[in-house]
């Protein structure tokens, strides 16, 4: 079983997100991270090459500091690594990055299971994933919570508000798992010293074959025309509950109309 | 004026509020054509004639109710490609962003997702999105292709327009490449009665703080009409279930007000809620950051407060 997981690279939540100049966001001057949710689409390619057998390789298109996403994937367990980066990706939109990495996994070989995250927690559209299945041609098995992989099917159940769906497919598929699917190993000891030694590829768009004319800030089929800090909310009224806390809420409650 | 199409969100025909949202934000910006997949048209006509729907365009396929999304996005093709719209909007759920993420790249076309806004701009359509757990807004355009756009529930206050809702059937075949991904069965989940968490106007949500008793919560939700969400810590704990979460990787919400309970207010669950007109907070710890974002806050437990506020709000109504 030969499975590609799809891994980005995103700005820390937990500091100053912002963007560039030129309306892109700002990669290069701020904390990152392998995406949070990408963890469980790692995860869940160990488990199932541990059952059994093959290998994973994990993939990112990002810049030079994506590197350290791969990184992580690799202290978890991956075998190998690809890292797409090109000065020409910068500024790439969902369907542009999506074009990337589905040549990246074209060019990986014929995976059984290609495995995404839920969404990045930067852009977070989800829309990479179904974008991947259109252009590979693979059964979508997308946002699943648990996940089967036997005898050449693939099952999963994809949780909605008011039903859940069991999705079923045969390999090889696209599958994008939420983060109710696993709970994700940390590195150990050895994982991580076993990283260092672990193949690490780097391509350009050259290498895939890709026009730098189709990607990138100017080739976007969408265009950021001005970004603004939302003003940050204003502190109301913070009362402390001296046995009249519930009253005094129900007081603005009826203040502002709600009652 | 050219049209532009909305996507239905319905059940059997029950047109769903998102829908009267969208087809308001299409007449300012060109001629709205509804879309409906299903079988039971006639149920929803009234609804979207009421709202401006000039056309209704009607696909009834069976593999768009048996596969998973991509017979959706061919559907959506088929429409496209017969109405050459100036724009598709689509209601922001998981389903729709991701049939609309490969209609993009049928139609090579831009894809904007969870807009908030939507307006007819000098460069075409202009887009408001609220980014990085609603720090930042953006404004955006598409410069290629049918602008494809996912717009958020609650962003606009319908308004009634009637108009002819002409139905217009679509004869769909959907290729069996589109047929990769089989929908085997179908678990109808359990409903609380209560309204829908993205559509409610006002929502109270439970955290760790409940300590699993989130019925002081659900008290207070329904002594108000509101909807019951919940932080990850509750629903991972297995408290409450994950389609009630409010957050970055839950329901995205933004009432009119938002009531958290025992919530620390941690960056992935604001980026949730952050974007709610009004905002209180119950929590024991005056420190907690879910306070720098109230209107109100109450520093207390919530096990003495939210029933003392339930009873005071039942007497001031009686
Ligand atoms: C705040 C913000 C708003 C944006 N708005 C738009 C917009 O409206 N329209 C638009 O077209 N673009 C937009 N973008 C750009 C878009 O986010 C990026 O092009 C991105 O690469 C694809 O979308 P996503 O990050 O939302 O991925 P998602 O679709 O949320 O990602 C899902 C999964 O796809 C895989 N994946 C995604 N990106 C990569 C990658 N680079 N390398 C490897 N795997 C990956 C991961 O497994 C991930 O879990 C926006 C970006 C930001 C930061
Ligand atoms: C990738 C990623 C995605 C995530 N997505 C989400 C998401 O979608 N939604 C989400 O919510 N979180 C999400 N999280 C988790 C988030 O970081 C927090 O861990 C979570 O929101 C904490 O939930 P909480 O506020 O209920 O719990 P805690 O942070 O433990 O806070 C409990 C609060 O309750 C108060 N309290 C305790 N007892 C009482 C009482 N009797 N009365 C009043 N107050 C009391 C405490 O003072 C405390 O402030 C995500 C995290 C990651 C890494």
């Amino acid at each position: 079983m030969n499975i590609v997981v799809c891994v980005k690279y995103v700005p820390d939540a937990q500091g100053d997100r912002t963007f560039n100049e030129d309306n892109t966001t700002d990669r290069a001057n701020v904390d990152g991270l392998l995406s949070e949710l990408d963890e469980y689409a790692v995860e869940a390619a160990l488990k199932i090459v541990e059952a059994g057998e093959g290998e994973v390789t994990v993939v990112t298109v990002g810049p030079e500091q994506a590197a350290d996403a791969l990184k992580k994937a690799l202290q978890m367990g991956a075998d190998k690594a690809v890292h797409v980066s090109d000065e020409a990706i910068h500024g790439s939109d969902a369907v542009a990055t999506s074009l990337v990495l589905a040549e990246a996994v074209k060019k990986i070989g014929s995976p059984d299971l290609v495995l995404t995250g839920l969404s990045s927690t930067d852009g977070t559209m989800s829309v990479v994933p179904a974008m991947l299945a259109e252009r590979l041609g693979l059964p979508q098995v997308t946002q699943v919570s648990t996940l089967e992989v036997a005898d050449g099917t693939v099952k999963g159940r994809r949780d909605g508000d008011a039903v859940s769906e069991s999705l079923e497919a045969s390999l090889p598929a696209l599958v994008s798992v939420t983060d109710q699917i696993n709970e994700p190993r940390y590195p150990s000891f050895k994982g991580i010293m076993a990283a260092k030694k672990k193949p690490v590829e780097t391509w350009s768009l050259a290498d895939l074959g890709v026009d730098a004319g189709q990607v990138g800030l100017d080739a976007a089929w969408t265009k950021v025309e001005s970004f603004a800090q939302r003003p940050p909310r204003e502190q109301g009224e913070i009362v402390t509950d001296e046995g009249d806390g519930g009253t005094k809420l129900a007081e603005f409650l009826a203040a502002q109309k709600f009652v | 004026m050219a049209e532009v199409l909305v996507l239905v969100d319905h059940a059997d025909g029950q047109v769903k509020k998102t829908t009267a949202e969208l087809l308001t934000i299409a007449r300012s910006l060109g001629t709205p054509s509804a879309v409906f997949i299903g079988g039971n048209v006639e149920a929803a006509r009234p609804r979207l004639a009421q709202f401006g729907a000039e056309k209704v365009y009607v696909i009834d396929n069976d593999d768009v109710e048996n596969y998973l999304v991509a017979p959706l996005a061919e559907a959506l093709h088929a429409v496209v490609q017969q109405a050459s719209p100036a724009a598709v909007l689509l209601p922001s759920t998981t389903h729709n962003k991701e049939a609309a993420a490969r209609l993009a790249i049928k139609t090579e076309s831009g894809l904007i997702t969870d807009a908030v806004a939507v307006e007819a701009g000098d460069a075409g359509v202009s887009t408001t999105q609220s980014v990085f757990a609603g720090s930042y807004t953006v404004k955006a355009t598409v410069t290629k292709g049918t602008p494809i756009i996912t717009v958020k529930p609650n962003v606009v206050p319908p308004s009634a327009s009637q108009a002819g809702a002409t139905v217009v059937p679509v004869d769909v075949q959907v290729s069996d490449a589109a047929k990769g991904a089989k929908i085997a069965g179908r678990e109808e989940k359990q409903k609380s009665g209560r309204p829908e968490l993205t559509e409610a106007a006002i929502v109270v949500s439970g955290g760790r703080g409940t300590g699993g008793d989130f019925s002081p919560v659900e008290t207070f939700a329904d002594t108000l009409g509101a909807a019951v969400g919940a932080s990850r810590a509750a629903v991972d704990a297995g408290w409450y279930p994950h389609s009630n979460q409010v957050g970055q990787t839950g329901k995205q919400v933004s009432p009119q007000l938002y009531v958290a309970a025992g919530i620390s207010g941690a960056i992935q669950h604001r980026a949730g809620m952050q974007t709610s007109k009004t905002i209180i907070a119950i929590n024991k710890d005056e420190e907690a950051p879910i306070f720098e974002l109230v209107d109100f806050g109450v520093v207390g437990d919530l096990f003495t407060v939210l029933p003392q506020a339930t009873e005071a709000v039942q007497k001031a109504r009686s």
